[in-house]
């Protein structure tokens, strides 16, 4: 019973979510969203450092591609979600081929290093050119609809960013209990063993870094529905560090973590930086979160989902 | 008998250094060819070569009369090239079952099928519990791997091999570290893996490889210096100052 009810937890959340999305407040409902899209771009990358094994330190460049060409793309009169979400999510996409094709010759502390320099070019481009407003960024004019599904409607928002975090979540758990999962288990483990049976180890890793890509461009497109704005920050280092951060204080190895980790990440970071709680502190929240995910890792080494694990384990 | 696994003259350097220097070897169907030598005489770079994992400065690979010299290592294990390293290579986090069935899925991957559960493949589950079942593992098929016997370790990565259906063996040191019991099950799986494959066993036990070879080949320094049955390699007289001198 209790393992049913545990296997249904991720479902029940969303429900629950979704019934009551109508009675929150503005500001709880905007943070919600705003985890919720984290949570996908988190959920992207544990399907690369959790599922596969690479650990990739440019992330964000695929979140803010996605993010910019959401708002290149629709023009004056606004987009239709119809052609600016695949739009968004194949720019990624397919940067992350380019970046995987090349980056995944390497392995280990190189991966992190060319995954990072991949990040930092597309970081500059953005920031040092005229393509998308330079280092201010870029406005959207109106927000992205498709009949009823209208962007502007911050009820339909939050429906809409829920609706794609249940699908990315999904999806992933399928691929995860799939034959595709399980050789991206098995090259985490031992990539060696995995070409002796005959697997194509880089074909693979490629299509795992693709997906995570353009699952990245698809949190970058609700990312920029909901602010109406993107700038080259999105795509800096530190928002790689951060979702990196995320995964792995959630717990790795687990799609929940990742979520877990998006919840926690945030809400750290709202608390630590809200004056009312920590005082003067809030000023300097850089520094006391740094402290505090220094003792979270230091405590957790499995992360947050693996605390039950260590409670039974001193029980 | 049929040559499966022919290799004319393969040479390798790494910079200055010959690992292996114009050997010829063929691997017959039913026959266990051993390859004896001491440490550094470019035996596991040989399997290295056969399976793909690198390249061959010079020579011809040929499996059943095709030119696989240049194809990537998955291919030729595709191909039929089964190998074990040296170094036990597994996945010590899965179960024993779900060792073999991923090696078995190399045949049927399908990775776009995501609707399809990996556990639920009717065709790698059936190779998973055949090659269990010739290995003698079926009553650990449960077991998580890492917590198997270093002996047991061995035979999973040989049942692995086995799950992927290959006709070639590749073998580095399979015995290794083996007590004697765990020696004896061994010798009779790759006796009985004989009939329908063709095994190179790379070993340094000279009591088992003289008992289970049908050829031996001799490396010193990376070149060959002998090939030819074990009562013939027994009196060889280069092989005795080269090699067995110094142990017997």
């Amino acid at each position: 019973m209790m393992r049913r009810l545990n296997q249904f937890l991720p479902l029940l959340c969303a429900i629950a979510l979704a019934v009551l999305g109508p009675l929150l407040g503005p500001y709880v409902s905007d943070l919600i969203v705003k985890v919720m899209i984290l949570s996908i771009f988190a959920l992207s990358l544990e399907l690369l450092v959790g599922m596969t094994g690479l650990v990739s330190l440019g992330h964000a460049a695929f979140y803010g591609i996605g993010a910019y060409a959401t708002v290149l793309g629709s023009g004056r009169d606004g987009g239709s979600v119809a052609w600016l979400l695949p739009l968004a999510m194949g720019c990624a996409a397919a940067y992350a081929l380019v970046v995987g094709a090349l980056s995944l010759r390497t392995r280990g502390v190189y991966f992190i290093m060319v995954t990072l320099a991949f990040a930092q070019m597309a970081f500059f481009v953005f920031h040092d050119t005229a393509v998308g407003g330079g280092s201010d960024g870029i406005y959207m004019y109106i927000r992205p609809a498709l009949g009823a599904l209208d962007m502007e409607n911050r009820s339909v928002q939050f429906y809409a960013v829920l609706g794609a975090l249940v699908a990315t979540y999904g999806l992933l758990a399928l691929i995860r209990r799939s034959r595709f999962g399980a050789a991206l288990a098995g090259i985490r483990v031992n990539e060696q063993r995995m070409r002796a049976a005959g697997f194509p180890v880089y074909g693979y890793k490629l299509g795992a870094f693709v997906l995570a890509g353009a699952l990245a461009g698809l949190a970058g497109f609700l990312l920029a529905s909901r602010d109406g704005v993107v700038n080259p920050e999105l795509l800096a280092w530190h928002n790689s560090g951060e979702v990196l951060l995320m995964i792995i204080l959630g717990g790795l190895g687990h799609l929940r973590g990742a979520v877990i980790g998006a919840v926690a990440f945030t809400l750290l970071k709202e608390l630590l930086s809200t004056q009312g709680l920590v005082g003067p502190l809030a000023d300097h929240w850089q520094l006391t979160l740094g402290l505090a995910i220094i003792a979270f890792v230091a405590l957790l080494p499995k992360g947050i989902i693996g605390i039950a694990g260590q409670l039974r384990a001193r029980a | 008998m049929t040559t499966l696994l022919s290799v004319d003259a393969v040479t390798r350097r790494f910079g200055g250094l010959v690992a292996v220097n114009n050997v010829s070897i063929d691997l017959r169907l039913g026959e266990v060819h051993a390859v004896i030598g001491t440490n550094g005489a470019g035996k596991s770079t040989l399997i290295n070569m056969l399976s793909g994992e690198i390249g061959a400065s010079s020579g011809r690979i040929t499996l059943d009369g095709q030119d696989i010299t240049r194809r990537a290592q998955h291919r030729r294990a595709r191909a039929g090239i089964g190998r074990s390293y040296q170094r036990t290579t597994i996945f010590p986090e899965f179960t024993v079952l779900e060792n073999c069935r991923l090696a078995a899925q190399a045949a049927t991957p399908r990775p776009w099928a995501i609707w399809q559960a990996s556990h639920d493949c009717a065709a790698s589950n059936a190779a998973a519990h055949g090659a269990l079942a010739a290995a003698g593992l079926d009553d650990v098929a449960q077991r998580i791997a890492g917590t198997l016997s270093h002996g047991a370790k061995r035979q999973l990565e040989v049942a692995m091999c086995l799950a992927t259906d290959p006709r070639v063996l590749l073998l580095d040191e399979p015995l290794a570290g083996m007590g004697a019991e765990e020696t004896e099950r061994m010798l009779a799986l790759l006796a009985s893996l004989k009939a329908t494959h063709a095994i190179l066993l790379v070993e340094h036990d000279m009591d088992a490889v003289f008992r289970i070879a049908d050829r031996i080949t001799v490396m010193v320094n990376g070149a060959v210096i002998a090939t030819g049955d074990p009562a013939s390699i027994r009196v060889n007289p280069d092989v005795r100052t080269a090699y067995l001198g110094e142990e017997h």
